[in-house]
C-alpha cells in the first residue's frame, strides 16, 4: 500500500514549542556537546547571544512535541517500522534562544517511489516561525518507506 | 577569527571523532530531541522490522555533524545545512564526522564556504552525506 499523492499540499495542525533551558542542557548532554555556549547561560551571554542557542537541529524536536509526532504518517497509512529519515535540510534565517515559543507548521511537499514501488518517499516542509509570526528557519524532511511486500 | 577564516577551496577541517554510541546515549537522545521511535530504543521492534538490532537516529549523527559546523564557527554564521542518511549507524559504532571546503563565493553581500560534510562508520560505510552554507568574517 502506497501513500496517496492526493496527500501532496496538505497543511498539518501547527506545533508549538516553549524552547527550555533545560531541554537544550539535555540535548547538549544526548549529543556530547561541549561546547559551553549550549548548556551554561554565563558562557552564552559572554558569546553576545541573549539566552541558551537553539542548535542547528534542534528545531526538528518542535514536531515531536504532539502525544504522537508520528500521526500524521500513520494518516498516509505508513508502518513506522518501514520509515527511513532518508534526508533533512535546515535553511536558517536567525538564531533561536531559550526563552521563546517557536511554531512548527508542515506541509506534505511531494510523494513519489522508486524501484517499482519498493521504496517510497514523502516530503514534507516546515516552517519554523517566532511568536510574532516571522521565519526562523525552513525545514525539508524526506522520508523513504520500505516497501519488502514489492519485489525490487 | 576561526579555523574556518584561513581556510580556501579543499581545506580539510579538524575531524570529529564519536565515542561508541551506546544504548544510553540513544535512549538520553531521544528524551532531548523527542524522537522516541521506537526502532531505536527497543531491540524487539528493530527486529520485527527486520533489523538485528536497534540502531542510532538519524537526526544524532546529524546533531555530531551540527557539533563540527559550531566547532569551526560560531552558529550565527551557519545558513543552511542539510545531509541525506545513507547506510545507519549501528549501536556502539564510532562515526567520525568530517568537513571539506569546496567552494567559497559572495553571496547577498558576504563571503559563504560550501562545506562537504561526511560521517563515517570506521569500515569506510558513509552513514550521512552532506553539505552546509557557512558564512567567513
Amino acid at each position: 500500500m502506497g501513500v496517496d499523492p492526493a496527500a501532496i499540499g496538505t497543511v498539518l495542525e501547527p506545533v508549538s514549542m516553549d524552547i527550555e533551558r533545560g531541554r537544550l542542557v539535555a540535548f547538549a548532554r544526548a549529543t556530547g556537546q561541549l561546547d559551553p555556549v549550549y548548556s551554561d547561560l554565563d558562557a552564552a551571554k559572554n558569546a553576545g547571544h541573549r539566552d541558551l542557542p537553539v542548535p542547528p537541529t534542534f528545531l526538528f524536536a518542535i514536531e515531536q512535541e504532539l502525544p504522537n509526532a508520528f500521526q500524521w504518517g500513520l494518516d498516509l497509512g505508513i508502518d513506522l517500522r518501514y520509515v527511513l529519515h532518508g534526508g533533512q535540510d535546515f535553511s536558517y534565517h536567525r538564531m533561536a534562544y531559550a526563552g521563546e515559543r517557536l511554531t512548527a507548521t508542515s506541509t506534505i511537499a511531494e510523494v513519489y517511489t522508486k524501484r517499482g514501488g519498493a521504496l517510497e518517499f514523502v516530503v514534507k516542509k516546515t516552517a519554523v516561525t517566532d511568536e510574532s509570526g516571522s521565519l526562523v528557519a525552513d525545514l525539508t524532511l524526506t522520508l523513504v518507506v520500505r516497501h519488502p511486500e514489492v519485489a525490487a | 577569527m576561526t579555523v574556518l577564516d584561513d581556510a580556501s577551496v579543499g581545506t580539510e577541517l579538524p575531524a570529529l571523532r564519536i565515542p561508541p554510541i551506546s544504548r544510553t546515549t540513544l535512549a538520553l537522545f531521544a528524551g532531548a530531541s523527542g524522537d522516541t521511535n521506537p526502532i531505536h530504543l527497543d531491540h524487539l521492534i528493530a527486529k520485527s522490522a527486520g533489523m538485528d538490532d536497534v540502531f542510532a537516529h538519524g537526526m544524532l549523527s546529524m546533531a555530531y555533524l551540527a557539533r563540527l559546523l559550531t566547532d569551526i564557527a560560531p552558529q550565527e554564521r551557519l545558513r543552511s545545512y542539510g545531509v541525506r542518511f545513507a547506510a545507519i549507524t549501528p549501536v556502539e559504532a564510532e562515526p567520525t564526522c568530517t568537513a571539506k571546503v569546496v567552494a567559497i563565493e559572495e553571496v547577498d553581500g558576504e563571503r559563504r564556504a560550501t562545506l562537504e560534510l561526511i560521517a563515517a562508520l570506521p569500515d569506510g560505510t558513509t552513514t550521512l552525506a552532506g553539505s552546509a552554507v557557512v558564512a567567513l568574517a
